[in-house]
């Protein structure tokens, strides 16, 4: 079950950092998102893994760790607002030079290495 | 008065002549003057005291467990600083009413020079180094501001930059021998470190730190090799060359040199340092300063030059040696700040400092004369003025000075420079007033108003009378010395007085002055030679030091920030990946402690459709909508993750935010091109690959590992499983730690999401004001649009479920607390249940019946959230702490009141209104790009026929 979830949080790293490494807003942003699932579930499972024990109490006497948990509550709805405002500057710098290249035109085709 | 109001009284006074321009130069003056004054007389007010040998002290904790404290001590040394830096601030301020020409804004020249004073008083007041630091960066910033003051020169400028940057460095060199010198002693307390000689002198750490100190001080008093900033600092005003860089701020090195004494002195390393730099500093500067034919540049080298003096007296080691230094330094500041008041007076009315442009001011401006003459023959060391006593003390204690096995080399050296001291002296007078009066002065000159001769008259006076009675000064001088000296040494019994009798000294003495006049009968071939020499010139080397430096910063920065994100993206994830591994191979790794839990056919499946959804997204994401769809998978998935590992409240927070998150995407998208296309190459593709696998990797790696030990101390979460029903009164260990135990971090977390709403609404306005908007105007949607905008079923449905939606919402509300819940959940879910009225019956019928705005719904949620924590002080509790009873309304059952439902209240409003100002921004740049969508909800829209024929 641990190799699972570790080798989800690695395929979500892994996709994302590709997304990331693109060169359009729109993918970054997708890319941004899944590095986003990525640390909350890392963060969530530092509380280790437990099936069954949901830190409500009541006559059980197991519970999973709470505190990790609520980290990553707040840490989910703070991440919708930073998609939100990356997606209204990616939307204003497109909007705004009908271009939604991320990085510096001029250094694009002044170093055509970069590309490579 | 308590020396925090001494100290502060500046910094006060500083906040008003910048504001009372308008009332006239006269207010402003006036205004710093007085400030000035109460800062004097509360010092003066202290004498009692320091001259009966006490240390007054006083002091309040800031941060004790860093040792910063904010702690102030006045003794003999400290007194004697204040009183120079507030005595001759008065007569400075006086003299700049008068100097400053009406064209110049002296409000901003007065608060500048206040702040500076301020900051000079704090340094000679701190008890405390950490403190002293602080105020000693802030004489550095107002000097800079006060040699740039005329903007408009360059001079001043390049004078500001170069003094910043030299004594900047030198600050933050000092900055690291002072943390040195604290950790030593275990205390950053002045007058702990001034106990523990000693422990300071063995430590192995001593000689850096003695290296970082006298960095700072040199650089501060311009010795050599840095005292090449002081003649560009020149291009201040002349007030501010008076007060800072002769009289004041040039001596903070010396303060230093002379407050660390007693622990730092006495050893080989500080005398050799120490001695070695003054005495080269002072004959280099006589030297240098008798060829300027500047006269600001003649007194700026000769600032340079006896500050070299003090310092190799203070590097003898000796008691003596200590007495003189601080005996110069008194008589240098009356002498030297009134001959730079001259010179200024002599600039002001003859509108030229260029000596070979003067001569025969004698006759048309007696009284500038006599002031200069006097300060200048004490300067040169004539008898019965006082820098002629304490030169001789001076030239006394090179005679017993043996440095490098020499004992011929310091008081040869010595006499040098006080030969060409005195040369420049006599150059001074002869060349400026003496000789025929001219008829190609630039102006008339003639004396000025006794505004402006006042000051450095009153200045004379104390150098004759000190001259010639110096047993008045005695007192007041050893009562300095000694506390410079502290415990190490007695006071030396020698007397100040003008004749000791037929001794070595004084024969070195008239050798020099002798010689001064020799040097000036033969001026001319001298600076034929002088100009065939060829120099270094301290600037141009600084100046091509400084592109050096910028050079390789720019090589650097371009390199790796060169306006191509996906560059930083990748050194970024490298970096990360590399130091990762770094500590995984060189690091101890212990063995597992939990054992691996079985894996389940549902759970394989659930990680199937997560794997295979994010490599879809990888490899179709160049179709926007369907990377989309993909994400939301993932999404699912990963709430489904939540809800098997035992954390409900997560699943249901990661639900709600993936549809608010993918409604935000598909707002965004409509305005997007909905494909990417290919523009890298394969092997930029396969080399993104190659980052992007190493990086999923040691994350993978990274998780496994600690997924199979336990953690290395026992977590808090115990504490938080005990407590959360007895002190919070609630089931829900997760809502309780947000609502109560770390209430503060939620407070915190709803604010930052208000601000990004904020923003993205911020944003949203710029768009709709600026060109975008007439882009958007003229934009036509790129894909055919549904004929019926708000399908019927859709707005029944919605308009039907609204209240059922609402319902669930408040449900959740209010079980949080007890039950899977909260706040959070409930804000997303009923901020869900209002887009989807707008998504539905369209925006313009949605905000018509929006009753207030979403700010003011943000607004309200942090306001709550804030007056509950505010509640708990009324009770005389710490901010946020909650409480919580029971109680019982017939017929319901017993149910529970808790503060933190309150608090819950504020953390549900600022997540609705944060989340729907978000969405609601985004739908209007929609509004703004399409036709006019109608009140009516049910609408066909006609043109849809239009459009696709013509298309």
């Amino acid at each position: 079950m641990e190799l699972l979830v570790a080798s989800a949080i690695g395929i979500l790293t892994a996709a994302g950092l590709y997304l990331v490494l693109r060169l359009r807003t729109f993918p970054v942003i997708l890319g941004v998102s899944l590095l986003t699932y990525a640390v909350n579930v890392f963060l969530f499972s530092s509380g280790r893994l437990k099936v069954g024990a949901p830190p409500i109490l009541s006559d059980a006497t197991n519970y999973t760790d709470p505190l990790p948990q609520a980290l990553v509550l707040t840490a989910i709805v703070i991440s919708f607002g930073m998609t939100a405002v990356v997606v209204m500057i990616a939307l204003g710098s497109y909007l705004g030079s009908n271009d939604d290249n991320v990085n510096d035109p001029k250094i694009e085709t002044e170093e055509p290495e970069d590309l490579i | 008065m308590s020396l925090f109001l001494i100290v502060a009284l500046p910094f006060l006074g500083a906040l008003l002549p910048g504001l009372m321009n308008s009332a006239g130069r006269a207010a402003c003056a006036g205004v710093t003057f007085t400030f000035s004054l109460a800062a004097f007389v509360g010092l003066l007010s202290h004498a009692p005291a320091v001259f009966a040998g006490e240390v007054v002290q006083t002091g309040v904790d800031w941060m004790p467990l860093l040792g910063l404290n904010f702690n102030l001590m006045l003794d003999g040394l400290g007194f004697f600083f204040a009183l120079l830096i507030l005595g001759i601030g008065l007569l400075i301020i006086t003299y700049a009413r008068y100097y400053l020409s009406r064209k110049d804004n002296m409000g901003e020249f007065f608060t500048y020079l206040l702040l500076f004073q301020g900051a000079m008083v704090g340094i000679v007041l701190s008890d405390n180094i950490l403190i002293l630091l602080i105020f000693w960066e802030l004489t550095s910033l107002s000097s800079f501001l006060l040699i740039g003051y005329w903007k408009h020169l360059p001079e001043g400028r390049q004078g500001a930059r170069m003094a910043l940057a030299v004594t900047g460095m030198g600050g933050l060199a000092m900055i690291g021998g002072m943390l040195i010198l604290g950790q030593i002693v275990g205390s950053y307390d002045l007058s702990v470190i001034l106990q523990n000689r000693e422990m300071i002198q063995e430590s192995p750490l001593y000689l850096p730190a003695l290296i970082l100190i006298l960095l700072g001080c040199f650089t501060k008093s311009a010795q050599f090799p840095f005292h090449f900033w002081l003649p560009h600092a020149m291009a201040a005003p002349t007030p501010v060359s008076a007060y800072l860089h002769s009289a004041t701020m040039v001596k903070a090195g010396i303060f230093l040199m002379a407050r660390m004494w007693p622990v730092l002195s006495g050893t080989t390393e500080w005398f050799v340092i120490v001695t070695t730099a003054g005495l080269i500093t002072m004959v280099l500067g006589a030297v240098i300063g008798l060829f300027k034919h500047d006269l600001k540049a003649l007194l700026a080298f000769s600032t340079v030059s006896h500050l070299g003096l003090i310092t190799m007296l203070l590097g003898t080691g000796t008691a003596f040696g200590a007495m003189a230094a601080v005996f110069h330094i008194l008589n240098h500041a009356t002498f030297k700040a009134a001959l730079f008041m001259s010179a200024g007076i002599i600039d002001h009315e003859a509108h030229t400092r260029d000596i070979r442009r003067l001569g025969g001011l004698r006759k048309l401006m007696p009284v500038t004369f006599v002031i200069a003459t006097l300060a200048s023959l004490s300067m040169a060391g004539i008898p019965f003025l006082n820098g002629f006593l304490s030169k001789e003390m001076m030239l006394e204690e090179a005679l017993h000075t043996t440095l490098f096995g020499s004992p011929w080399l310091v008081p040869v050296m010595a006499t040098v420079g006080a030969l060409f001291s005195a040369a420049y002296c006599f150059r001074l007078i002869s060349h400026t007033f003496l000789g025929p009066v001219r008829d190609d002065y630039p102006a008339k000159p003639h004396d000025p108003g006794f505004g402006m001769w006042g000051p450095p008259a009153l200045l004379v006076v104390l150098v004759v009378v000190i001259g010639c009675a110096p047993f008045l000064a005695e007192p007041f001088v050893k009562m300095v010395t000694a506390s410079v000296l502290g415990t190490t040494a007695d006071v030396p019994y020698n007397y100040l007085k003008i004749w000791h009798g037929l001794v070595p000294a004084l024969y070195l003495s008239i050798v020099a002055v002798v010689g001064g006049l020799i040097v000036l009968a033969l001026f001319k071939p001298l600076l034929r030679a002088w100009d065939a020499i060829p120099r270094p010139e301290a600037k141009v080397i600084f100046d091509a030091l400084i592109a050096g430096c910028v050079s390789i910063a720019r090589a650097v920065i371009h390199g790796v920030h060169n306006g191509a994100f996906s560059r930083y993206a990748a050194i970024f994830a490298i970096a990360v990946v590399t130091a990762g591994y770094h500590a995984w191979t060189t690091g101890t790794i212990a063995a597992p402690t939990r054992t691996v839990q079985p894996v389940d056919p549902v759970s394989i499946g659930g990680w199937l459709m997560l794997v295979v959804a994010t490599c879809g997204l990888v490899f179709l994401h160049r179709n926007r909508l369907l990377s989309l769809i993909l994400i939301g998978i993932v999404g699912l998935m990963v709430s489904v993750a939540f809800v098997y590992f035992s954390a409900p409240d997560l699943a249901m927070t990661q639900i709600t935010v993936e549809v608010v998150t993918i409604i935000l995407l598909l707002l965004a998208l409509n305005f997007l091109p909905n494909q990417t296309p290919v523009e890298s190459t394969v092997l930029r593709r396969v080399r993104d690959g190659a980052i992007a696998i190493a990086g999923g990797l040691a994350t993978m790696a990274m998780a496994y590992h600690y997924l199979l030990r336990d953690a290395v101390t026992t977590p808090i979460s115990e504490f938080h499983l005990a407590n959360s029903y007895k002190g919070g009164g609630g089931n829900n260990v997760v809502n309780v730690i947000l609502v109560d135990f770390r209430g503060f971090d939620t407070y915190g977390e709803i604010i930052v999401l208000g601000i990004a709403a904020l923003l993205i609404y911020a944003l949203t306005e710029t768009l709709l004001n600026g060109p975008v908007r007439a882009r958007l105007l003229n934009r036509l949607p790129d894909q055919p649009r549904a004929g019926d905008m708000h399908p019927m079923m859709m707005v029944v449905l919605t308009r039907v479920i609204m209240p059922v939606v609402l319902m669930v919402g408040f449900y959740i509300f209010l079980r949080g607390h007890n039950e899977p819940g909260g706040g959070f959940i409930a804000g997303l879910i009923v901020s869900i249940a209002v887009v989807m009225q707008y998504m539905a019956s369209g925006f313009s019928w949605a905000s018509a019946r929006l009753r207030y705005p979403y700010h003011g719904v943000i607004g309200a949620g942090v306001l709550i959230a804030g007056l509950t924590g505010i509640g708990s002080w009324f009770v005389a509790k710490p901010f946020l702490t909650s409480d919580f009873t029971y109680v019982r309304i017939p017929p319901f059952e017993k149910f529970e009141l808790a503060t933190a439902a309150l608090f819950d209240l504020g953390v549900f409003l600022a997540v609705v209104g944060a989340v729907m100002l978000s969405l609601e921004s985004f739908s209007r740049l929609a509004r703004r790009a399409h036709v006019e969508d109608s009140d009516h909800p049910m609408d066909i829209d006609p043109s849809r026929e239009l459009n696709q024929e013509g298309v």
